[in-house]
């Protein structure tokens, strides 16, 4: 422990050591993710045909969403404002309240997936103008829902493993482990979750707007 | 810091559980990483045998001694498919459950908290579950070998669309194949960034980045390579997995794919930008062991010390962009294929000169020939061959008369197989009294050096004579091609030879499992050795050090003038007149 801390004045700063993990974390996260998002691109430059933005995919629903992301990530940031001022009960509020938009991103995620999947005669004749066959956009139609179902489907399993670390973190903020000098976990935490927000606005520039 | 060092605190309770199994000790786990991957090394080594014996004799029944009893059900003959699994499983299993965990995994662990001085590695919980996580990968490749349609059969690089139900084989076999990677390319991210942030934070004061030994540089390379491209592959390996099984078309085109397919193309390119760097995780840490070892067994310092770590970092950056040079076949435009080709050939320079230091280190220096002395002299030789032949796969022209023969089979297991075999005994034979307080048995220990050294050059060396006569690898029956019979000969002299490489590493079993229980035991710093491992009593704590040293010298200062009675010094003992 001692060794650590002592460590500390030579390297990277103040940063801890669960930090500096979770940063190349972030990292290797963000290269798989990198990897998901240029391969579909790359896809969709040598395919014949591409729907319009907005015409298969919701979005203003899914822009909603990704509002939605955002606050989350605002009430990330209370809550570690929260517990560097000591305040037990902020913490605890403020990571309810993330832990609820994340809860209720994914609520209009498979809201959104089951419409797709059960279909429609609206998205069939949607789907007929983009070039498809069919009244269900699933992940087998064409390279087009590949991209979608593969991106956000991962991205959406960022977002309940997020949820999961969260609500582990709020336990432990029940139980008030937290304190102004011993904050580090809400923090690492937080660059977490901050990180699925900064992705999912990649993913949302990608697949739903261009 | 709590959740960083909470391993040590678990130390009080000890039950068999938290000490053997479940273990957060980097020493436990690294024995763990040892065994499991001797054991995937035994499997896959056998499959290999498998292989020989199809080759040299087709279609006939295998015989009881390879245990022949398997294939009663086709007659005692290895089947076009079976053979197809076999050399996927094969090439599968040594690269990434054999030699992945021989030396990241066990060396990886049980090196780097004690030669850097740190009290374990800086997530011992992670590193715990980084282990079963691989472990479980096992299974799930493991548990393949009972479906239905039996285990993958893409080769080891499952390029769609044959590894696509729509594409070619059926059956959930190469499904299983890509969940069990993924769940290894979980395992070794934990495993990498691990070690990363270890050496990162955790070195021992005074141990500065240039008085690590070279094993770390190694290690921690190959770590730094892990972290970036490990994740890169488990995209590749997400999209395969869907295709497989939710029908999405990433890597299908043309007629199997409805509605505007994707590009197999992608796949080979996602999966060579992590492959190519892959060998170069496999190959650093050897490197890396090669370096210090060399230095302890020639008893002086490693000659340009930092110029072989710095040419490790340059050959990290350099293999990053070469990875079209397995793709030279596939259509490429010449100018890509020629600045692949330019960066390839680039690498030579840096792996030159790092090798002619393993030269100068010897040169002049007072060489003992013991066992991990004899392995790292192995390692120079099959690796100069191995490096040399890479020049003609590197080469375009070349490169497309000899892609997918013989010869590139040769060149990858000069490398992949027996540098990194070698690289691993070596490793073995050295850290074994750290590992487990006993010596291997020293003559048993040559016995299995000349034998393996001679038998695998034998294998290898005729691989390539074979492959440069045309003889094309994955071929289930040569006999069927006129021109290769002539070459039979060829093929079943290196049958022999494969089969008496197998009878060497039999015994060198036996050796390492006498020796666990009944060899004769070492004494603490037996090799007169200076870095921080062997400071300590047998058996290590859990904890390791004490109080954390305080480091003051290099790794390799060995016979220093200025220190008097003794051809070594302890990285912790200040030497005098040094500043």
């Amino acid at each position: 422990m001692d060794q650590a801390i002592t460590m500390n004045k030579t390297s990277f700063g103040t940063a801890t050591t669960g930090k500096l993990g979770m940063w190349l974390f972030i990292v290797m996260d963000g290269l798989t993710f990198g990897a998901i998002l240029i391969g579909g691109l790359g896809l969709r430059i040598g395919a014949e045909s591409w729907p319009a933005a907005g015409s298969v995919l919701n979005v203003p629903l899914t822009a909603f969403n990704t509002f939605l992301l955002i606050c989350s990530s605002f009430t990330m940031v209370m809550a570690l404002n929260s517990i560097l001022r000591g305040d037990q009960k902020g913490l605890v509020k403020y990571l309810i309240l993330t832990i609820a938009g994340g809860v209720l991103f994914l609520c209009v995620q498979v809201w959104e997936y089951s419409h797709f999947i059960i279909g429609s005669e609206h998205l069939e004749s949607i789907l007929k103008g983009a070039g498809f066959t069919g009244s269900q956009f699933l992940p087998t139609t064409g390279i087009y829902g590949s991209t979608f179902y593969a991106t956000t489907m991962f991205h959406g399993l960022h977002v309940l493993s997020g949820v999961i670390y969260l609500s582990i973190i709020l336990s432990m903020a029940f139980k008030e482990k937290f304190g102004p000098d011993n904050y580090d976990r809400v923090e690492i935490a937080g660059l977490f979750w901050h990180f699925i927000d900064l992705v999912w606005i990649l993913v949302f520039t990608v697949i739903y707007l261009i | 810091m709590g959740m960083a060092m909470e391993g040590i605190k678990m130390s009080s309770s000890k039950s068999i559980m938290s000490t053997h199994i479940f273990s957060t000790d980097h020493k436990t786990i690294g024995k763990q990483f040892l065994f499991f991957g001797i054991f995937f090394l035994l499997f896959g080594g056998f499959q290999a045998l498998l292989i020989r014996w199809q080759l040299a004799y087709p279609e006939q029944p295998v015989p009881w001694w390879l245990l022949g009893f398997l294939f009663d059900g086709d007659g005692g003959i290895i089947t076009p498919d079976m053979y197809n699994q076999l050399f996927t499983m094969h090439g599968t299993i040594m690269i990434f459950w054999a030699i992945t965990p021989l030396l990241i995994g066990a060396f990886g662990n049980f090196l780097i908290p004690l030669q850097i001085g740190a009290k374990d590695m800086a997530f011992p919980t992670l590193n715990m579950l980084s282990f079963w996580t691989f472990f479980l990968s096992g299974v799930v490749l493991l548990v393949s070998y009972f479906l239905p349609m039996g285990v993958a059969s893409g080769g080891w690089t499952s390029y769609p669309p044959l590894s696509l139900p729509a594409g070619g084989i059926p059956g959930l076999g190469q499904a299983f194949w890509t969940l069990s990677i993924t769940v290894m390319g979980v395992a070794t991210m934990m495993g990498a960034i691990n070690y990363v942030i270890t050496i990162i934070r955790l070195r021992a004061p005074g141990m500065t980045y240039f008085r690590m030994p070279l094993s770390v540089w190694g290690l921690w390379l190959a770590s730094i390579l892990n972290v970036i491209f490990v994740p890169v592959i488990a995209a590749g390996l997400i999209m395969l997995l869907i295709d497989q099984l939710l029908g999405t078309q990433f890597f299908l085109a043309g007629r199997l794919a409805a509605g505007g397919g994707g590009d197999p193309l992608l796949f080979q390119h996602v999966f060579w930008i992590f492959g190519h760097p892959e060998v170069y995780i496999l190959i650093l840490p050897v490197w890396g062991i090669v370096s210090e070892l060399l230095s302890v067994f020639s008893r002086k310092p490693a000659f340009g010390y930092k110029v072989t770590a710095i040419c490790m970092s340059t050959i990290v950056v350099l293999s990053s962009l070469v990875w079209g040079h397995h793709m030279y076949t596939t259509g490429m435009s010449p100018l890509l294929g020629k600045t692949f080709m330019f960066l390839t050939l680039l690498i030579s320079i840096p792996s030159s000169i790092f090798f002619f230091n393993w030269l100068a280190t010897l040169w002049r220096g007072s060489l003992h020939f013991d066992p991990p002395m004899l392995y790292t002299m192995a390692v120079i030789w099959v690796f100069a061959i191995g490096g040399l032949t890479g020049l003609y796969n590197a080469t375009v022209t070349a490169d497309i008369y000899l892609h997918d023969t013989m010869f590139v089979v040769g060149h990858f297991h000069y490398t992949m197989a027996a540098s990194v075999l070698f690289g691993g005994y070596a490793a073995i034979a050295y850290w074994f009294p750290r590992m487990f307080g006993r010596m291997l048995n020293p003559f048993i220990s040559k016995v299995h050096f000349w034998g393996t050294f001679i038998t695998i050059n034998l294998v290898f060396f005729n691989m390539m004579a074979l492959g440069y006569a045309g003889h094309h690898r994955r071929i289930y029956n040569p006999n069927e091609y006129e021109f290769l019979q002539p070459l039979m000969d060829m093929n079943i002299f290196i049958t022999i030879m494969a089969l008496l490489l197998g009878a060497f590493q039999i015994l060198y079993l036996y050796n390492f499992v006498q020796s666990l229980f009944k060899g004769k035991v070492a004494e603490t710093n037996p090799w007169k050795a200076n870095t921080l491992e062997w400071s300590m009593d047998y058996p290590i704590p859990h904890g390791n050090f004490e109080t954390i040293p305080q480091v003051v010298n290099g790794p390799n200062e060995y016979s220093h003038p200025n220190v008097k009675d003794a051809d070594w010094v302890c990285q912790t003992v200040k030497i005098e007149g040094e500043s």
